[in-house]
């Protein structure tokens, strides 16, 4: 069979379901996951990629079990290496839309290698880091991002130990796409997504997904209905900063830092709130945007960083067809002829 | 003069280059080796450097060796040699015990001062005393000829002492009837890009050549005759390059694009090189943030449906035992090159060994055969890595390419093969019928070979979801069935066991009806074939045979063994093989020769250690 590249002159539509497959999803009732892989039906089908043309492919852990529920090529690999297959497989199928499924175990414990890598060269691939602050599978360990003091299975007395921020490694590798959002946020996990997806390059996006079992309601004193608006923010390019049940406050900058403020309070008004600039190429504010944690400042959600760069898929391409053209050998018999040889009659 | 006074006439003659890490012995020995692959030699080397990049200079640790033979019926760089060119007290110091008896010493006495000497750690102000040396020694004042030759270039005193190792060869090449044309073309192709530096160098070799016809001292020269080899069209090549460059033929050979994913590592850099200039040829090789991804990108490549591969050495093969392991259970196409070095551990990683021999056959967690492979000589890395990639991709298994240092850097002649010399590679598709009824499922396999059909991401209507959790036989569907489990495990370990049906029978040389068979397997094969050699010519009968498929061995393996009366395993190990074949043979007692220095075998170990078994029966 031929490969059917030619998805732009198809111009199908897809719908979710066409994404899906008939395996019964195993995660446990309740798991934040559930509504993760329903938005990624979604995005998938407002993409507009053939199921055929994309590739899922995650490490271990619960959410690495996703590819064995969708319609698409899929590889559930092992723990922590999924960026590592994924941009082994982009360079080799470049034509393929690549989603790597991670926790945060998988993607910053075990395999924060491949993921800092994978930012830094700019594999095209989109990374979907659910994050949870907990090993779920192995049922209720701290995790690279379970915050210090946290009270698990394996430190009953309280970690020692401070955790990633995922967006800090993200710029820290100086990586060019960063979005968050959070399980049950549908809609703004889907255009984080497809976001994402039409980036070009490495695109992470961090969605706080709830672990029903092990750390149910860690992310609650953000996410929860009666404090998510006055907890978060939600960013959009081109848009003023504004976040409250009735977009009443604003973010302004504040010397070298943000500051949250109430619009007609304290002398601040609607032109000092600063708009989303998610493609300027300078990370400074973005990290700033990215780092926000909540507390005294909202939580960013939806795309923070969204920067063009060289895709490292399309370097290599490049490079080869660039050499192969200015050497000009067919095969390897000729190559190695025009080298040193001699003749024996 | 001495000019054809005394010519002896040889068969095959050794000459061992050594020096500084820095002094070009690699570079004199290399040209050295080509000129004389280009009148029609055999040729066989042993590169024998340090691990350190720059030792100190003069120092015992920094001296770089480069041993080579020249003439007919090489198979070895040969164990001692017969010409030493020492190009400082350390390298005489070092070297000295690679010399025959009666053979000839070269030395540039110009770098014999105290000072060179204590560096050396030498007592005495005599080396050749001190070292018990007596032969004869041509006391060579390289490095004064040298400056004299290069007075009125301009070039700086640096410059000038870098061509020091191509005065020497000037002289090697007229002891040994050289032409020197070839290698002034030699010199000028590889300093293309700096014509003042070649032509510097044309003028100090042909110093180091006129020096030779001129000296009036009593020095033997030698004709080294030729075999008749086969018509073609040749090109000297080391086995890290024959490696890199067969994966290139597979690659054209299946029609499958050629996917490197990999991460340096001594000894098997060079085939990461070697790839990455392959670009002019398609050739994707990435370099990987480590061992673990070189595996995993080329995991990736492999389910992407490219013809994959990862190079490496002991150390790096440990890291990618969990991803081989997920190419075992998922039934994807994968290459696994180790090119051995001496361990464990870090251990000696310029040096060769045979000590991953069970690290490939069972370094992984769970039931997880993979097929193993092992060139026997540098120009048969080439053959073998074209084998390996031809079991990968038409049995869906990962193959384990076991090189070694030995052979990897080692280089001979090679007769560029013919376009017909290799067969089509065809891979396991899935066959149309089934994907029009769309009953097809991944782990589908041929009923004959057990291969699973490989369908390619990009293709419509295969969609479908790999894994390293197990699946069910029928369904392909993630399956903790005990009773599916253990079919699993079966059926994977029988499809590598089938590769036999699909590789050559094993060949015996030497005396076949001799009670005594000489066993090896890779790159130990010049050595025991000319050990095997020599003990039937001294009247030892002995029937020797070179194992290239370790597993599945070949359909014939077993029973030609249990046609020996005694069975004698020689190996760079403590007896890896040997206890693998003794697993297999229970009736048989199998002997064992084994040497762990990090060297290769000597010719004279292996028929000592022979002898020693039969006389002590």
């Amino acid at each position: 069979m031929e490969q059917n590249n030619n998805n732009a002159e198809q111009a199908q539509q897809f719908a979710p379901g066409d994404f899906k497959n008939s395996s019964p999803v195993r995660w446990c009732p309740g798991c934040g996951d559930h509504a993760i892989l329903n938005t990624l039906h979604k995005a998938m089908a407002a993409l507009g990629v053939p199921p055929h043309m994309t590739a899922v492919i995650s490490g271990i852990g619960c959410s690495s079990r996703l590819p064995y529920y969708m319609n698409t090529y899929g590889f559930h690999t092992i723990h922590g290496r999924a960026a590592a297959i994924s941009t082994g497989f982009k360079v080799a199928n470049p034509e393929m839309t690549v989603w790597q499924i991670s926790g945060d175990g998988d993607g910053l414990a075990i395999g924060g290698n491949h993921f800092i890598h994978a930012c830094r060269r700019n594999i095209d691939i989109n990374i979907l880091l659910f994050n949870n602050k907990i090993y779920g599978l192995t049922k209720g360990q701290y995790s690279p991002t379970s915050a210090r003091g946290f009270v698990s299975k394996s430190s009953p007395y309280g970690t020692t130990e401070d955790p990633f921020i995922p967006a800090e490694l993200v710029f820290g590798a100086r990586g060019n796409f960063f979005g968050r959002s959070i399980d049950v946020e549908l809609a703004t996990s889907v255009e984080v997504m497809t976001a994402a997806a039409r980036h070009k390059g490495t695109s992470v996006v961090e969605i706080l997904q709830n672990c029903v079992i092990f750390n149910n309601g860690i992310h609650n004193p953000i996410t929860d209905r009666a404090v998510r608006a006055d907890k978060t923010i939600h960013l959009r390019h081109g848009e003023k900063m504004l976040f409250g049940k009735n977009n009443e406050k604003g973010l302004v900058q504040d010397g070298f830092l943000l500051k949250a403020v109430t619009i007609g309070e304290d002398g601040y008004t609607l032109d000092d709130v600063l708009v989303h600039d998610a493609h300027t190429p300078s990370n400074f504010l973005h990290q700033q945007l990215a780092m926000m944690d909540g507390d005294s400042l909202p939580l960013a959600v939806g795309v923070i960083r969204d920067v063009e760069s060289p895709t490292y898929n399309d370097g290599v391409t490049e490079q080869v067809a660039a050499v192969r053209a200015k050497k000009g050998f067919k095969t390897l018999r000729d190559m190695i002829l025009a080298g040193e040889t001699w003749e024996v009659k | 003069m001495l000019e054809k006074t005394n010519v002896k006439v040889l068969d095959k003659v050794v000459v061992r280059f050594s020096g500084d890490s820095g002094d070009g012995m690699q570079l004199a020995g290399n040209i050295f080796t080509n000129v004389s692959a280009g009148v029609g030699n055999q040729v066989s080397t042993f590169p024998d450097y340090p691990a350190e990049i720059r030792a100190p200079q003069g120092s015992l640790s920094g001296v770089s060796g480069f041993q080579v033979s020249v003439g007919k019926g090489v198979h070895t760089p040969g164990d001692r040699c017969d010409v030493l060119i020492a190009m400082n007290p350390a390298a005489l110091k070092q070297n000295i015990r690679f010399l025959k008896p009666g053979g000839v010493i070269i030395v540039d006495i110009d770098s014999f001062t105290e000072a060179d000497m204590k560096k050396a750690l030498y007592v005495t102000d005599n080396a050749f005393t001190e070292l018990g040396i007596t032969s004869q020694v041509l006391e060579v004042p390289v490095t004064s000829m040298t400056k004299a030759a290069l007075a009125d270039s301009g070039m700086d005193n640096k410059s000038v002492l870098k061509c020091r190792n191509i005065f020497a060869l000037g002289l090697v090449c007229w002891l040994f009837d050289r032409p020197l044309a070839a290698a002034e073309d030699f010199l000028r192709n590889k300093f293309a890009k700096k014509p003042a530096v070649a032509d510097a160098n044309i003028k100090v070799i042909e110093a180091g050549y006129n020096y030779g016809h001129n000296i009036h001292a009593t020095v033997s020269t030698y004709r080294i005759e030729s075999d008749d080899p086969k018509p073609g069209i040749y090109t000297d090549i080391n086995g890290n390059t024959a490696t890199a460059w067969g994966l290139i033929l597979a690659s054209e050979k299946s029609g499958l694009p050629l996917f490197l994913g990999s991460y340096p590592i001594t000894p098997a850099t060079d085939i990461l090189h070697e790839l990455a200039k392959r670009k002019d040829l398609g050739v994707k090789a990435i370099q990987m943030e480590d061992e673990i991804a070189g595996v995993c990108s080329a995991i990736g490549a492999s389910f992407a449906g490219n013809l994959a591969v990862t190079s490496t050495s002991g150390p790096g093969l440990a890291l990618k035992s969990e991803g081989i392991g997920l190419a075992v259970i998922a039934e994807l196409p994968l290459v696994v090159i180790d090119v051995q070095r001496g361990g464990p551990s870090t251990g000696l990683p310029t040096k060769t060994e045979q000590t991953d021999l069970m690290q490939a056959l069972y370094g992984r967690n769970g039931e997880s055969p993979v097929v193993v492979v092992a060139p026997a000589s540098p120009t048969d890395c080439f053959t073998m890595a074209f084998e390996a990639c031809r079991i990968a991709v038409e049995h869906m298994t990962p193959v384990i390419l076991l090189s070694d240092a030995f052979i990897g850097n080692g280089a001979s002649a090679w007769r560029i093969p013919d376009d017909d010399d290799f067969p089509e590679i065809k891979p396991n598709r899935v066959p149309r019928e089934l994907c029009e009824s769309g009953e097809w499922k991944p782990y589908m396999r041929d009923a004959q070979t057990l291969v699973r059909y490989w369908a390619t991401p990009g293709t419509e209507g295969l969609q479908h979801r790999l894994g390293g959790l197990e699946k069910d036989a029928v369904t392909s569907a993630i399956s903790t069935d005990p009773v599916n489990h253990e079919k699993m495990v079966q059926t994977r370990r029988e499809k590598v066991a089938r590769v036999a049906d699909d590789i050559p029978l094993l060949e015996v040389a030497g005396d076949k009806d001799a009670d005594t068979i000489l066993v090896g397997w890779g790159g130990t094969y010049g050595h025991l074939l000319t050990a095997a050699g020599e003990l039937n010519a001294q009247g030892v009968p002995t029937a020797f045979a070179q194992f290239r498929y370790i597993n599945p061995l070949p359909k014939n393996a077993l029973d030609v063994l249990k046609g020996y009366k005694n069975i004698i395993v020689a190996e760079l190990n403590t007896g890896m093989f040997a206890d693998y074949l003794q697993a297999k043979l229970p009736g048989k007692d199998i002997r064992r020769i084994n040497k762990i220095q990090g060297q290769p075998f000597l010719v004279a170990e292996v028929v000592e250690g022979v002898k020693n078994i039969l006389n002590n029966k």
